[in-house]
């Protein structure tokens, strides 16, 4: 077998990488570096890409002109309610609907009809009922969120093996009992996998809700910049929110390590 | 030995219904008897499929039979039987569990108080050889360890009744030599009532007091029953040398063998 690159020198290759695709981008974009080969004008790739050094020049003048930290507050929190909430909620029920047969049969066309939903319609319907401050954008978020943990946990709960479920019976284990040792940590090797993918639910929840009505966060500067053709700033608020979501999901990466260490590593080999 | 047995099948059937075939069913198990006495080691053997597994489920109160009664220690036997403890043939420990855990499961059920679980589950840790490991998950574990912590995790219940399913199937000969010796130590210091299941005839002859033959499936019922009557203590790679040993296995093995080809021109029509 091959040789895995060593870690130093892969973090070497991601700089690498990331530098030479905003070199890319500076390149293309600059008028005058090189011939317009698309547009008609030279400064036309500059209108609809952005310059990335703009877009650096954005981004530092709002952290250091500290115009950013209300909007991102704002966007940050109703990132976080709505990824809890989403999650509690989830595994709550999930666990619940797993557990009883007869509810999940009831439920079930509803949660089908629900899941099938675009749900990102619900954007205004939230807007009128909880108005255009941080509730309607956490309750946008919830709604993505839920579904993904709440699928997860369900399923994870129907994998249970029967023969770990069975030994835990004959131990003497008690339905609760069955639910704290077996039922939940089988669970939660799903909800990990799947908090990866809601943390970015959860922003997609809060920069829709904020894109659609609002007066604060990072959606709202992406609304304003793009009514007035600012390309550099829509991508500087991209760039931002992308760097949260990154943050976000490497903490989630950390909780799993911490919490799922009983699970194998792929590959991993234990010397005795 | 006269007084009521540790375990007592009587007439068991059990009759499956095939999901979704129109009513169709299927007798795993018909008009079983089987009695374990306290103490003894029973061994019971049969072809692949024959409906040894459903036996030992109907005994440990994991599944209900369709007619028949099962006792345990004379008591009528409703839900999971509290008097038993079972080992599987797959994998059972709790892979979110160290091995220290998994050993302390049962007790932490039953709410002993912690400082009893830890003395409870060093001495066990240390009787099946694995006092160094006790923190490592199952899947740091080999084969041969995990069963260890399966069997101290079972036995540190003290249940009155082993059920063992197939337990050391999946191991290498040697290591499962090594295992069915360390279980008939085990057993020896407080000789409990044990109901061995293997398709394995030198496996259950070593092992056993008495070995009980199946026919093949589907609606299994004993064929018959040999006593084993080698001397103990017994060490399962050696005796298998005796020249009783051979005899006894001659013995059985013509009961079996027709009931085996049955069992195998059967799945070989399905």
């Amino acid at each position: 077998m091959r040789k895995p690159v060593s870690s130093s020198r892969l973090a070497l290759y991601h700089a690498l990488l990331l530098g030479s695709l905003f070199v890319v981008w500076h390149v293309m974009t600059e008028p005058g570096l090189i011939a317009p080969f698309y547009f008609d004008d030279a400064n036309q790739a500059k209108f609809f890409f952005g310059q990335p050094l703009e877009v650096f020049k954005r981004i530092w003048d709002w952290f250091a002109g500290g115009k950013i930290y209300e909007h991102l507050l704002v966007t940050l929190i109703e990132t976080l309610l709505a990824f809890g909430i989403g999650t509690a909620l989830g595994l709550g029920v999930g666990l619940w609907l797993a557990l009883s047969p007869t509810a999940s049969e009831l439920a079930d066309p509803y949660i089908k009809a629900m899941n099938a939903m675009p749900r990102v319609i619900l954007a205004p319907i939230f807007a009128v009922w909880f108005g255009l401050g941080i509730l309607s954008k956490v309750a946008l978020g919830i709604t993505l969120v839920f579904f993904i943990v709440f699928f997860n946990v369900y399923q994870g709960v129907k994998e249970v093996s029967p023969v770990v479920l069975n030994n835990a019976r004959m131990l003497g284990a008690n339905a609760r009992q069955l639910l704290r040792t077996v039922y939940v940590p089988s669970a939660m090797s799903w909800v990990f996998s799947s908090l990866h993918t809601s943390v970015g639910m959860a922003f997609v929840g809060a920069v829709v809700g904020e894109y659609l009505g609002s007066a604060r966060g990072v959606g709202y500067l992406i609304l304003q910049a793009e009514g007035a053709f600012d390309i550099n700033t829509v991508f500087a608020g991209i760039l931002v929110l992308t760097a949260f979501a990154l943050a976000l999901d490497a903490v989630v990466s950390v909780a799993e390590r911490r919490l799922l260490v009983w699970r194998p590593a792929q590959g991993e080999t234990e010397r005795l | 030995m006269e007084s009521a047995p540790a375990l007592a099948l009587s007439n068991i059937s059990v009759t499956f219904v095939a999901s979704g075939a129109g009513g169709k069913t299927y007798t795993a198990v018909r008009d079983t008897t089987l009695t374990v006495a306290a103490g003894e080691f029973v061994s019971v053997v049969g072809p692949t499929g024959c409906g040894k597994s459903t036996l030992l489920n109907i005994a440990a109160g994991l599944l209900a039979s369709s007619a028949g009664e099962v006792r345990a220690l004379g008591q009528p036997l409703a839900g999971i039987n509290r008097h038993a403890g079972y080992m599987f043939q797959s994998d059972a420990l709790l892979p979110w569990l160290s091995a220290y855990d998994n050993v302390a499961l049962g007790l932490r059920y039953r709410g002993v108080a912690e400082e009893l679980v830890r003395e409870s589950v060093h001495a066990w840790l240390a009787r099946v050889g694995l006092s160094a490991h006790g923190n490592r998950y199952p899947h740091q574990l080999s084969g041969g360890m995990k069963k260890r912590v399966a069997l101290a995790q079972m036995l540190i219940l003290d249940p009155k009744i082993l059920l063992m399913d197939e337990p050391f199937s999946a191991l290498d000969i040697q290591t499962r030599q090594l295992m069915e010796n360390e279980l008939l130590d085990l057993w020896s210091a407080d000789r409990k009532s044990v109901v061995f299941i293997t398709h394995d005839l030198e496996e259950a002859i070593a092992l056993s007091d008495r070995v009980v033959v199946l026919s093949a499936g589907p609606a299994t019922r004993p064929l018959g029953e040999f006593v084993i009557d080698l001397p103990r203590p017994r060490d399962v790679a050696e005796i298998r040398l005796l020249p009783r040993f051979v005899e006894i296995h001659t013995e059985i093995w013509h009961a079996m063998k027709d009931e085996v080809l049955k069992g195998y021109a059967q799945t070989r029509i399905q």
